[in-house]
C-alpha cells in the first residue's frame, strides 16, 4: 500500500477515465428516467381516456381542444384537471416520501406511516368544525400547520428513550398518533352535521373532484416544497453517512434536516390539502426507484417525483375501472399495494437487525 | 506537500449534560505529523476528537485552526481544510464504493455545482492510494471488515484535507488489517505531509506509528510527547491503574507495554495487586 506522489498533474486521470463508465451506471439511469416518462405519458393518456364511461378517440380529441359539446366530451373535460391533479398529487407525495426517509434514514418514512397527512386532515377539519375555515387557501394553510405540527410531535415521540429515532419507533409512534389524530376527527366532525358534507367530499374526493382552480391554490405551496426538496439532494446524500460524518463533510446537520423536512412537510401538507389524506405513495415509490436508480438523492428525489406520479394516476385510473359505474377512491387503491409493501419491508429490516 | 496547519485546544472544557468529560484541557498538535490519543475507557478519547472537529461545542476554551476558533468558521469552509472519520459511520444500503468515496468531494461543491474532472481525479486517487480501485463498482455491504475501513478512509482522502482525525480507525479490524490501515495513514502522512490525529486503543501500536502520543486521564492531559517519554510504566500506572513492563520493541525499536496481570507470570515477575490467585 503506497502512495506514491503522482508524476502527472491531474493524479490517477487514467483510473478517472477508466472508471468514469463504473462510478455512475448513467446509461442505466438514463434509461430507466426514459421507461418512466414513456409510463408516465402512458398512464396520463389512458387517464384521459378511461373512466366509468365509455368515449371514442373523436371526442377526446375534440375535449383536448376545449369542446364539450356530447357528454362523452364533457366527461373528458373533467377527467382532464382530474389527470393533472393525480400527476402532480402523486409526484408531490412521492417525493415528500424520499425526503422523509433520507431525513430520518429510516426506511419506513412515509406522510402517512408518520402520521403527518392525517394531522393535516384533522387541522383541515377542525378548521371547517370550529373556525368557519372552507376557503381552498384557508384550506392549505390549515394543512400544511396540522402536517407540520404531526411531524414535529411523532419525531419527539419516536425519538425518546434509548437508541433515537429508530426505524420500528418513529413508525409505531407515527401509527400511533395516526389512530389518536383518526379518533379526534370523527369527535369533531360527528356531532357537526352541517360541516359533514364539506369533510365527505374533500376527505373521500381523492383527486376525482379536482379543478384547475383548486389546484392554483396549491400550486404556490408545491413549487417551494419540490423546489426546496430537490435542492436538499446533495445534503440528503451527506445525512445517509450519519451526523457525525455529514457535519465533518460540511454540513450544517440539523439547518439541513430542519430544511428538507420542511419541504417534505410543505409538499404533503398541499398534497393532503387538495387530494384527502393518500397513504403508501410515499412509501413505496421511493423504495422501487432506489432499485432502479441507486441511493444518490440527486437521481433519487427527480425519479421519485416521476414514479410518484405514474402510481398515483395509475392508481386512480383503476379505481375507476374495477367497480363501474361507480369509483373506487385512490387512497382505497395505493393502500391495497402499499399495506403488503409495508409489511415486506418491516421483515425485511428485522431480519436485517438479527 | 501540502500547507501546514497548527490545530490546538486551549483550556477546553467538554461534556454532555450534567456530566464534564474534559476539564481545562489544554494540547498542541504538532503539524504534519501522526498524533495518537490514548486512555481508558470514557476518559474523552472520542469526545476530544468530536470537539476538535467542531461536532461538539465547547462549555469552555476553544479550539483553534491555525490561530482561528473552529466553531465559528464555516462549516464547508472547515471541511476542506479538517477531516473526520468517525468510528462507526453509516454505510447506506446498496451504495457503491466509487459512490460513497465520491460523497467524501461534498465540501467541494456547490449546490448547483456539477462533478467536476477535479473530483473524478480525486476519487480515482484516494481508491489508488487504498488500493479499492477494483471494488469501486461493488456495493459496500459486500466488503469485509478490512475493505470497508479502506474504503472509508479513501472517502477521507477524497476530502482532501490536510489535518485528518480519526476516531479509533483499527477497531473490529483483525492484526493485519490494523497494519494495513496503520501503514496506510503513514504513507498519507510521508508523502501528502497530512497532519494525522487518531484515537486508538492499542497502545503499542499508537507508540509504533505515532510522532506523538497523547496520554489522557480524568479528563485532562496526563503525558505528552514521543513515544518512547511518554509510554513508561509510571504512565501506564497512572492512566490504566495497570501494573506493566516496558521494553524495546526488537522488530520497530519503539517501546512495547507488556501488561502485568494476575495469572500466568514467569516467578521472578512482580505480581499484580491483589496476589497470586490458586
Amino acid at each position: 500500500m503506497t502512495l506514491a506522489p503522482s508524476p502527472s498533474p491531474t493524479p490517477g486521470a487514467a483510473v478517472a477515465q477508466r472508471l468514469g463508465s463504473v462510478r455512475r451506471p448513467r446509461s442505466v439511469r438514463v434509461l430507466w428516467l426514459l421507461v418512466v416518462l414513456a409510463v408516465l405519458v402512458a398512464v396520463m393518456t389512458t387517464s384521459v381516456a378511461v373512466g366509468s364511461r365509455g368515449v371514442g378517440w373523436s371526442e377526446i380529441v375534440a375535449a383536448l381542444g376545449g369542446s364539450s359539446e356530447t357528454i362523452g366530451e364533457a366527461a373528458v373535460t373533467k377527467r382532464i384537471p382530474r389527470t393533472v391533479l393525480a400527476v402532480v398529487v402523486g409526484a408531490a407525495l412521492g417525493l415528500s416520501g424520499a425526503v422523509m426517509q433520507g431525513v430520518t434514514r429510516n426506511p419506513l418514512a412515509d406522510p402517512g406511516v408518520l402520521g403527518i397527512n392525517m394531522g393535516a386532515s384533522l387541522a383541515v377539519v377542525v378548521g371547517f368544525a370550529w373556525f368557519g375555515l372552507f376557503s381552498a387557501t384557508s384550506i392549505v394553510w390549515t394543512a400544511i400547520a396540522g402536517a407540520a405540527l404531526a411531524a414535529v410531535f411523532v419525531y419527539a415521540v419516536g425519538s425518546l428513550g434509548r437508541g433515537g429515532a429508530t426505524p420500528l419507533k418513529l413508525a409505531l409512534a407515527g401509527t400511533a398518533t395516526s389512530a389518536a389524530l383518526i379518533s379526534f376527527l370523527t369527535a369533531v366532525a360527528l356531532p357537526r352535521g352541517d360541516i359533514a358534507e364539506s369533510i365527505q367530499s374533500w376527505e373521500i374526493g381523492g383527486v376525482g373532484g379536482a379543478s384547475f382552480s383548486g389546484l392554483r391554490t396549491v400550486l404556490p405551496f408545491l413549487v417551494v416544497g419540490f423546489a426546496v426538496s430537490l435542492l436538499s439532494a446533495r445534503a440528503l446524500n451527506s445525512l445517509a453517512l450519519g451526523d457525525e460524518l455529514a457535519a465533518g463533510l460540511g454540513e450544517r446537520v440539523v439547518l439541513a434536516r430542519g430544511v428538507a423536512a420542511l419541504g417534505s412537510v410543505l409538499l404533503c401538507g398541499a398534497a393532503t390539502a387538495v387530494a384527502g389524506p393518500i397513504g403508501f405513495v410515499g412509501l413505496v415509490v421511493p423504495h422501487v426507484c432506489r432499485l432502479l436508480v441507486g441511493v444518490d438523492h440527486r437521481w433519487l428525489l427527480p425519479f421519485t417525483a416521476l414514479t410518484g406520479a405514474c402510481l398515483l394516476t395509475a392508481s386512480d385510473v383503476v379505481g375507476r375501472i374495477v367497480a363501474r359505474p361507480s369509483e373506487i377512491d385512490v387512497g382505497i387503491i395505493t393502500a391495497l399495494i402499499g399495506a403488503p409493501f409495508f409489511i415486506a419491508i418491516v421483515r425485511r429490516q428485522k431480519v436485517r437487525e438479527l | 506537500m501540502s500547507d501546514t496547519h497548527s490545530l490546538t485546544a486551549e483550556q477546553l472544557t467538554l461534556g454532555y449534560g450534567d456530566r464534564t468529560v474534559i476539564e481545562d484541557l489544554d494540547l498542541v498538535v504538532p503539524a504534519g505529523r501522526i498524533t495518537a490519543i490514548v486512555g481508558a475507557n470514557a476518559c474523552g478519547k472520542s469526545t476530544l476528537l468530536r470537539s476538535m472537529s467542531r461536532l461538539l461545542a465547547p462549555r469552555g476554551g476553544r479550539v483553534l485552526l491555525d490561530g482561528r476558533a473552529v466553531h465559528g468558521m464555516p462549516a464547508k469552509e472547515l471541511a476542506r481544510t479538517l477531516g473526520l472519520l468517525p468510528q462507526s459511520p453509516i454505510a447506506p444500503e446498496g451504495i457503491t464504493v466509487a459512490d460513497l468515496v465520491g460523497r467524501g468531494r461534498h465540501p467541494h461543491q456547490g449546490i448547483f455545482s456539477r462533478w467536476s474532472r477535479e473530483d473524478d481525479a480525486a476519487v480515482a486517487a484516494a481508491l489508488e492510494a487504498t488500493q479499492t480501485t477494483a471494488l469501486a463498482d461493488r456495493a459496500v455491504d459486500e466488503l469485509s471488515g478490512g475493505q470497508r475501513q479502506r474504503v472509508w478512509i479513501a472517502m477521507a482522502l477524497a476530502q482532501h484535507t490536510d489535518v485528518l482525525l480519526l476516531d479509533e480507525p483499527t477497531t473490529f479490524l483483525d492484526v493485519s488489517h490494523q497494519i494495513e490501515v496503520l501503514d496506510l495513514l503513514t504513507d498519507l502522512n510521508r508523502t501528502r505531509g497530512t497532519t494525522v490525529v487518531m484515537v486508538l486503543h492499542d497502545l503499542n501500536m499508537a507508540a509504533r506509528y505515532a510522532d506523538h502520543l497523547v496520554a489522557l486521564a480524568a479528563g485532562r492531559v496526563h503525558a505528552a510527547g514521543a513515544p518512547a517519554d511518554v509510554l513508561t510504566v509510571d504512565t501506564v500506572r497512572a492512566v490504566f491503574e495497570l501494573e506493566c513492563r516496558v521494553i524495546v520493541d526488537p522488530t520497530s525499536g519503539t517501546p512495547l507495554m507488556l501488561p502485568i496481570g494476575r495469572h500466568h507470570m514467569t516467578a521472578d515477575e512482580p505480581v499484580a495487586a491483589g496476589g497470586r490467585a490458586g
